[in-house]
């Protein structure tokens, strides 16, 4: 049956480099010395620890804990000791730390005791609940916890669900392999996503250069014998597994900026978060690893299994980095983040080691001015005019940047691919972000402060006017005193323009409080720009699911994350 | 240290000025074909003043002038500005408002991709201002041998009576007026008859329209090769054969053919190379169409009551004006707030 199928605007063809690690199967990864596993590997709050040095640890141990319900807990990947809970480099761009669980791996690789669940028969919160002690996340690299997203909506049934096997990026082969070798068990994680989310069809996009893995998939699902589910190949091109392009292939639906993909009767996963869904139901096992493409400047590139926390050079290794690597590149060549030392660990977002040499991924030819050619306009898949919101980004007119809409952009770096003049369109985007949130922040800041302030003044006023008043009282009263026939008149006067601020209890003074906080709020709400009108949570996940994979630019120092851990652990 | 992207799609600003300037080769070969060689004299003026003239300002900017030079836009100026002016305009008149393209129109706002203004359009517009006469003067197909235009570009008096050269547009406007005046000895006679004479060809002036031809031709390559998208040149040419089009079906005998207009002048150098220059153009799908339209129609007014042998120049400028407005205008939607 052929679908009909939507189209995006923009995108671009970029060599897809995917052939060569999809020559040999899978391959295990032998222990390393050390596990560095970071305790924050999701969007969202960061887990407790739950081990301390010197604990014997075994393999899928949970020792982090899902701090609130934004959060995801994270695993032991091996068996062995927990030699230090510090801060340790993070797989990011910045070269930041944050609070990581080191394990020296005992070599047994032992599991302690796994649950497995019945998902027919729990109720879904409780599901949720273990989802979320499980570590699922999104695997796609956006790492959003899955449990959040598993909830059918005000319907109380979706229309459909999507799963993304687009695997757009060049070089990133590890959804292709998962679902050329495990599609079976991947389509019972998307049965068990299936039945939480109560969804009506289920839409698995993959991209038509995968004719392997969607033979794969159609196999499964014919072997499955399970109806309203269907492989769909869709044209090759980036960026159409970025979820709302492939939402909007699929179905024909647009998820606009900020708002929930639910409410418009779809969700989107990944075919590797459904994979671990299935781990985790059926077998019991936290997501303690995932499949990794090795791939660039190696010998043999390939796909292999690798356990959370295992330095990335120890990966590579086995692939054979070639002389001349001068970087690694954690995800794909036009969204990856560059990574800050090369024994950085593999975490949950780790999709793909791409090994950079300069001979692969020059620098750019010298950055030329805009001709205003619309060459980015045309290749943007947010719809947007990238060069406008360059122009104004440069003059750090930051409002005419989201006039534009800024925050619509998704940084999937189409724009600065297809750039005659060689612009870095993106990180002109980027930086401009965290700058309208740095500001956002100070803003927030100081308004907090000025509410202070205002109150301060506004209580120093009412006591000197209280002193006022009680010394006009005591003078007409010794008026009073005084002359027999003096009025009160006088005192009246004395206190008639503060009339309503007569302390005449503590109830006056109490709705006097509330009037000058009022007052402050309403002058807070006022200078509010507009943007955080839009900050729903949804919007803020968003944000945070982009921060996720930021990087910070050496050109722009000021270009930092702004809910990046704090460097000294929590 | 660099981001994401850690790839790029081979283009460059030279690519694309490189690709325009092959573009504009079939055109300038009919042009020499039926004109003779002063037009590619014309082409090594404009060139050679546009490359030094951007060099120094370049040099006293303290940009860096070997790869500004490079980009090829300032050819690119120079090739339209010795395409719109006239082939036997001296030497001095070709080098001046190169000069003042590069100079004042480009370089003053900032350089390559500030220019409010076409600077091609804006120098052709400033001479014309200033020299009529010698902008106003232009030799039938095969009426003067290379000889004869060496000498008119390099020579120093010039019999400006000799000449008496005019563009068939011109031509044609001059001698509807004629038509018109009871007094004149053409009075009476229609259009089709006022184009019977050697200046003319099939549909548009003798020997240019094979020169439009060319333009046509290298800019449907431009267009095959993306560097041009179809709005500009079909808004403008729709817009063009509406408004001829309209008068002449009202009055026949009193305007030329739509035909005639798209196939003479600078129409179809305007169209693909002229009006698409994206620095002062419209930027967005539904901006270009406006703009290419009103410059159309902006065009044929110019060329039919107006006093200068083409309207393109003038229109362009005047529509650059209108860009900020109408890019403003005409945003599109962006993903998730389309209304279908
Ligand atoms: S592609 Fe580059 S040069 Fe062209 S409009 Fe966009 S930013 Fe400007
Ligand atoms: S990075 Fe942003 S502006 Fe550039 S193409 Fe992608 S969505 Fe559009």
């Amino acid at each position: 049956m052929l679908r009909k199928l939507f189209n995006f605007h923009g995108g671009v063809k970029p060599a897809t480099h995917k052939e060569e690690s999809t020559l040999s199967p899978i391959a295990p990864v032998p222990l390393p010395d050390r596990l560095v596993i970071p305790l924050h590997q999701s969007v969202g709050g960061h887990p407790r620890p739950l081990v301390q040095p010197g604990d014997r640890v075994f393999k899928g141990q949970r020792i982090g804990a899902a701090d609130g319900s934004l959060s995801s807990a994270v695993h032991a990947s091996t068996s062995g000791l927990v030699r230090d809970v510090v801060p340790a480099v993070m797989p990011h761009t910045s070269g930041l730390t944050t609070l990581s669980v080191i394990i020296e791996p005992d070599g047994d690789d032992r599991w302690g005791e796994l649950e497995r669940v019945n998902f027919r028969s729990t109720p879904p919160d409780e599901l949720r609940d273990f989802l979320r002690d499980a570590g699922i996340v999104g695997l796609g690299g956006a790492v959003f916890p899955s449990h959040l997203k598993l909830k059918p909506g005000k319907e109380g049934a979706l229309q459909t669900l999507v799963i993304n096997g687009a695997e757009c990026e060049p070089f990133i082969t590890c959804d292709d392999m998962l679902m050329r070798e495990r599609a079976g068990d991947m389509l019972k994680g998307i049965i068990a996503m299936r039945h939480m989310l109560q969804a009506r069809e289920v839409l698995i996009g993959i991209e038509d250069n995968k004719p392997q893995a969607i033979a794969a998939v159609q196999a499964a699902i014919a072997a499955s014998g399970e109806t309203g589910i269907e492989a769909v190949a869709i044209p090759t091109r980036y960026p159409a597994g970025g979820a709302k392009q492939l939402i909007r292939v699929l179905t024909g639906i647009e998820v606009p900026h900020g708002r929930r993909s639910t409410d418009f009767g779809v969700q989107c996963f990944n075919v590797g978060t459904a994979y671990s869904i299935f781990e985790a139901l059926e077998r019991g096992r936290p997501l303690i690893s995932r499949i990794v493409t090795v791939a660039g400047n190696v010998d043999a590139p390939r796909n292999y299994e690798v356990l959370i926390g295992t330095p990335m050079d120890h990966v590579v290794r086995l692939a054979g980095a070639r002389a001349g690597t001068d970087r690694y590149i954690m995800g794909g060549p036009m969204m990856g983040a560059r990574m800050p030392a090369f024994d950085v660990p593999v975490v949950k977002a780790t999709n793909c080691i791409l090994v950079g040499s300069p001979a692969l991924f020059p620098p750019p030819p010298p950055e030329m001015p805009c001709i205003r050619c619309g060459e980015c306009a045309k290749a943007c898949p947010a719809d947007l005019a990238p060069f406008e919101m360059y122009w104004h980004s440069r003059a750090k007119n930051f409002g005419k940047a989201q006039e534009y809409h800024l925050f619509d952009c998704i940084e999937c770096g189409c724009c600065s691919f297809v750039c005659p003049s060689h612009i870095p369109l993106v990180d002109y985007f980027r930086f401009s972000k965290s700058e309208i949130w740095a500001r956002e922040r100070e803003k927030e800041a100081a308004d907090t402060a000025r509410d202070r302030f205002e109150f301060k003044n506004f209580r120093q006023e009412r006591e000197k006017q209280e002193k006022a008043e009680k010394l006009a009282a005591k003078a007409a009263a010794t008026r009073e005193k005084v002359g027999a026939d003096g009025s009160a008149a006088g005192a009246a006067a004395a206190s008639s323009g503060t009339a309503p601020a007569k302390p005449s209890g503590d109830d006056a003074k109490r709705a006097l409080i509330e009037a000058a906080m009022e007052k402050a709020r309403q002058q807070k709400a006022q200078v509010q720009p507009k943007n955080t009108d839009a900050a729903t949570p949804a919007v803020q996940a968003e944000i945070a699911a982009i921060e996720a994979r930021r990087q910070v630019s050496a050109t722009h120092p000021t270009d930092a994350p702004p809910d990046r851990p704090p460097s000294s652990g929590a | 240290m660099i981001n994401s992207p850690f790839v790029r799609k081979p283009a460059s600003v030279q690519s694309v000025m490189l690709q325009v300037l092959l573009a504009l080769v079939p055109g300038i070969a009919a042009y020499a074909w039926f004109f003779g060689p002063g037009i590619l004299v014309q082409i090594a003026l404009a060139t050679a003043a546009a490359l030094a003239g951007e060099a120094a300002v370049l040099a006293i900017r303290g940009k860096p002038v070997a790869l500004f030079l490079g980009d090829l836009s300032a050819i690119v100026t120079a090739w339209l500005i010795a395409l719109t002016f006239p082939p036997i305009a001296p030497w001095w008149l070709t080098v001046t408002g190169t000069l003042l393209a590069i100079v004042i129109v480009k370089q003053l706002y900032g350089g390559l991709g500030q220019n409010p203004f076409n600077p091609a359009m804006a120098a052709f517009c400033l001479m014309i201002v200033a020299y009529p006469a010698l902008m106003s003067q232009w030799p039938a197909a095969g009426q003067l041998d290379a000889g004869t235009q060496l000498e008119l570009i390099f020579g120093g008096a010039r019999q400006i009576d000799a000449i008496t050269g005019a563009t068939p547009l011109d031509a044609l406007r001059t001698a509807l007026r004629g038509a018109a005046d009871p007094a004149s000895t053409l009075h009476g006679l229609r259009a089709a008859q006022l184009m019977d004479g050697p200046a003319f060809g099939l549909i548009g002036g003798h020997g240019g329209e094979w020169v439009a031809l060319g333009y046509l031709l290298g800019g449907l390559w431009l267009l095959q090769r993306r560097i041009i998208t179809w709005h500009i040149p079909l808004a403008f040419c729709a817009a063009l054969f509406a408004a001829a089009g309209l008068l002449w079906a009202l009055k026949p005998e009193g305007f030329a053919s739509p035909l005639f207009h798209l196939a003479s002048g600078g129409a179809m150098l305007g169209a693909f190379f002229i009006l698409t220059d994206p620095v002062s153009g419209a930027t967005t799908a539904r901006g270009k169409l406006l703009f290419a339209a009103g410059a159309a129609v902006l065009t044929y007014v110019i060329r039919v009551f107006g006093a200068y042998p083409d309207g393109i120049a003038f229109a362009t400028l005047l529509m650059n004006i209108c860009v900020p407005l109408i890019d403003m205008k005409t945003q599109a939607p962006v993903f998730g707030h389309k209304k279908d």
